[in-house]
C-alpha cells in the first residue's frame, strides 16, 4: 500500500464480507424450504428468502467493487483519491441503506420485479450513492495518471450506473417491461461488469506476475473489446420469449454463444501472465483466486451458459432449474471469485500484515468452490430431468419437482459446505493477525 | 500476442467496434418497441385494470417464487400461460372462478408441499390480477412454452 487514501477500501471489504455471510446463510435458508417446505412458511415465505438472498448478493459484490476501486485508484493515478471523507460516508450511506432495505423486506416493504425490488427511495439513495462514488472517483483520475486499467474500470462504473436508470422505468405492458428490465440485468452483469472483472484481474496481473504493463493492457483491451461486442447483441437471447420479434432467435443464439470467447481469452490471459512473468508472488492465494475466477466463470458463465442458450434448446429449459445452475456457478466464477481474489491481495496490505494465513483461505477456496460446482451438476440433472417431463412430456409442475426432490437434497448439502467455506474465506481474511496489525500499525514504514 | 497489434490499436477497436455494436442494439430494440406496440402484444387491450393486475403482480413479489414467460423464481409454476391451464380459453368464467378459489384456499398447509401465502386479495384486485393474467397469455410468445404444463 503506497497511499494513505486506499485505506478507505477497508469499509467496503468489511461490508462486503458482512452481506456475503448473510445472502450465503439465506441461500441456505432458501435450500433448506426446498426440502422441508413447511419450514418458516408463514413467517419468512419463499419470495422473500430469495429476494434477500438475491439482492444481498448483488449489493456485495458492488460494495466489493467500490472498495476495489478505492484501493486500485491511488495506485493507478499515482495520487491520493480526490476525497476519503467523502468516501466514507459514502459508505456509511451505502451499507445502512443495504440493513434497511433488507429488514424492509423482511416486514414486506419491497417493489416487485425480480432484482429490482428496492422502494422507490431506496433506488434514488442508490443512484446517489453511485453519483457520489463516481464524482470521487474521476476527480482521482482526471488528476492523476490515466492508465488502462484505470480507464476501462471508470468506463465500466459509469456504465453500471447509466444502466440503472432503466430500473426507474417501469411501463404497464409486461413484454416492454421485461425488454428494459434485461438492460439492468444483462447489461450489467454480461456486459459492464466484464469491464469491471477485466480490469480488477488486469490490476492482479500486473501486481501479482510482474508482467510488463504495455502486454497486460493491451490485453485488456481485446478482452473487453470481445466481452461488449459479443455480450451488447447477446441481450437477444433474453429476447427469445418475451414477445418481441422472432429474429432475435437468430442474433441472441450467434452472439450468446460467442460471449464464450471473452471468457476463455481470460483463461489464456491469467495463465499465460503467470506463465510468462515467473514470478513467486508470496501471496499464492491470490494467485489461486485470480486463476480460480477466470476458470470458473469460464465454466459458470461461458460453458453453462452456452449449454442452453441456442434458441432451439432454449425453447425446452428457458426458466427451468438448467437456468439456476447457470446463474449459481456464473456469479461464482465471475464475480464472488472476482471479489474474493482482490481482498485476499489487498487485506494483507491494508491491514500491514504478513500473508501467512494462506493454508486457511486457500482450504476455503477450494471447499466453496467444490461446493458451488456439485450445486451446479445436481441442479443441472435436476434441471434436465425437470426439462424432459415438464417441457416435452407435459406433466404437471408440481409432480415433475416431487420427481427431482432428491437432487434438492444434495443441492441443500453443497450449500452447507458452501456455507462452511465462506466462514473460512472471511475468518481467514478478517481475523489471524490482527493483534499484529494493530502493533505494525504503530509503525510509520509502509509495508507493501 | 502479435507483436502488430499495438495497445491503442486494440483500445481503438474497442472503443470503435463497441459503438458500433450499441448503435445496432439500440435500433433492433427500437424497432422491437415498435413490433410489441403494434403486433405481438395485443396493446389495444391493456386495459387499466390490466396495469392494475401487474401492480398487484408486483407488490406481492410473485415473480420470487413464479416464473412468467419463463423469467423469475424457479419454485412455482409458470403463470405466463396459468389462464389457459385453467381453460380459460374456452370457459372463461370457470377459469376466472378457479384462479379466485386458489387464491382463497391459500396456504394450504398440506405436510410437505410448498406454500403459498395468503394475500387477502380484494374482490376487484383478484380480477385485476387475472385479466392481467389473461393478457399475459395472450401476447405472441413464438409458441412457448412447449406444453400446457409451463
Amino acid at each position: 500500500m503506497s497511499y494513505q487514501s486506499q485505506r478507505v477500501a477497508l469499509y467496503y471489504f468489511a461490508g462486503a464480507l458482512t452481506l456475503f455471510l448473510v445472502q450465503v446463510a439465506v441461500g441456505v435458508l432458501g435450500g433448506t424450504v426446498y426440502v422441508m417446505p413447511n419450514l418458516l412458511s408463514d413467517l419468512l415465505p419463499f419470495n422473500i428468502i430469495r429476494m434477500i438472498h438475491t439482492n444481498a448478493l448483488i449489493v456485495w459484490l458492488l460494495m466489493g467493487f467500490m472498495g476495489a476501486t478505492y484501493y486500485l485508484l491511488p495506485e493507478e493515478t499515482e495520487t491520493e483519491l480526490h476525497s476519503p471523507k467523502l468516501a466514507i460516508a459514502q459508505f456509511w450511506i451505502f451499507f445502512i441503506a443495504a440493513l434497511v432495505t433488507v429488514l424492509g423486506y423482511v416486514l414486506r416493504i419491497h417493489e416487485g420485479r425480480e432484482f429490482l425490488e428496492q422502494p422507490l427511495l431506496i433506488k434514488v439513495g442508490i443512484v446517489i450513492v453511485a453519483l457520489m462514488f463516481l464524482y470521487n472517483c474521476t476527480m482521482t483520475l482526471l488528476k492523476g495518471r490515466k492508465t488502462a486499467v484505470a480507464n476501462v474500470l471508470m468506463l465500466g462504473l459509469w456504465f453500471v450506473a447509466i444502466f440503472f436508470l432503466f430500473a426507474f422505468y417501469n411501463p404497464g405492458n409486461l413484454s416492454l417491461d421485461k425488454m428494459y428490465w434485461w438492460w439492468v440485468v444483462h447489461l450489467w452483469v454480461e456486459g459492464v461488469w466484464e469491464l469491471i472483472m477485466a480490469a480488477i484481474l488486469a490490476y492482479l496481473m500486473i501486481k501479482l506476475t510482474g508482467v510488463d504493463r504495455e502486454v497486460v493492457e493491451k490485453w485488456l483491451y481485446v478482452i473487453v473489446g470481445l466481452s461488449l461486442f459479443t455480450g451488447i447483441l447477446g441481450t437477444g437471447h433474453h429476447y427469445y420469449w418475451i414477445g418481441t420479434p422472432g429474429y432475435w432467435r437468430w442474433i441472441g443464439s450467434v452472439f450468446s454463444t460467442l460471449e464464450v470467447i471473452p471468457f476463455f481469452a481470460m483463461v489464456i490471459f491469467t495463465f499465460y501472465m503467470i506463465w510468462k512473468g515467473g514470478r513467486k508472488h508470496p501471496n499464492k492465494a491470490a494467485l489461486l483466486w485470480s486463476l480460480g475466477t477466470a476458470v470458473i466463470a469460464f465454466l459458470g458463465a461461458g460453458v453453462w451458459g452456452f449449454l442452453h442458450t441456442l434458441a432451439p434448446v432454449n425453447y425446452y429449459t428457458h426458466g427451468t432449474q438448467v437456468t439456476a445452475a447457470h446463474g449459481h456457478l456464473a456469479f461464482y466464477g465471475a464475480y464472488v471469485m472476482l471479489n474474493i481474489a482482490m481482498m485476499t491481495y489487498a487485506l494483507p496490505n491494508l491491514l500491514r500484515r504478513d500473508v501467512y494465513n494462506q493454508a486457511l483461505n486457500m482450504w476455503g477456496f477450494w471447499i466453496t468452490t467444490a461446493g458451488m460446482c456439485f450445486m451446479t451438476f445436481t441442479l443441472t440433472f435436476a434441471g434436465v430431468v425437470q426439462t424432459h417431463l415438464q417441457r416435452v412430456m407435459g406433466m404437471n409442475y408440481m409432480e415433475v419437482q416431487d420427481q427431482i426432490s432428491l437432487f434438492f437434497w444434495y443441492r441443500l448439502g453443497s450449500g452447507v459446505a458452501v456455507l462452511i467455506g465462506v466462514i473460512l474465506i472471511v475468518y481467514s481474511l478478517a481475523v489471524p493477525g490482527s493483534r499484529l496489525a494493530k502493533i505494525a500499525n504503530g509503525e510509520t514504514q509502509p509495508a507493501e | 500476442m502479435s507483436e502488430r497489434l499495438t495497445k491503442s490499436a486494440a483500445r481503438n477497436i474497442f472503443y470503435g467496434g463497441t459503438l458500433f455494436f450499441l448503435a445496432i442494439f439500440i435500433a433492433l430494440v427500437a424497432q422491437s418497441h415498435a413490433y410489441i406496440l403494434s403486433t405481438s402484444s395485443n396493446n389495444d387491450r391493456l386495459t387499466d385494470a390490466v396495469v392494475r393486475g401487474k401492480h398487484i403482480w408486483e407488490k406481492n413479489s410473485c415473480i420470487n417464487c413464479h416464473t412468467i414467460m419463463g423469467e423469475g423464481a424457479y419454485f412455482a409454476p409458470e403463470v405466463g400461460n396459468v389462464w389457459v391451464r385453467y381453460g380459460g380459453k374456452t370457459d372463461p368464467e370457470g377459469a376466472r372462478e378457479g384462479l379466485k378459489g386458489w387464491f382463497a384456499a391459500q396456504p394450504t398447509g398440506i405436510e410437505g408441499r410448498r406454500q403459498m401465502p395468503q394475500f387477502n386479495l380484494t374482490e376487484q384486485e383478484a380480477n385485476d390480477l387475472i385479466d392481467f393474467l389473461k393478457w399475459t397469455s395472450e401476447v405472441n410468445t413464438q409458441n412457448w412454452p412447449p406444453t400446457p404444463a409451463g
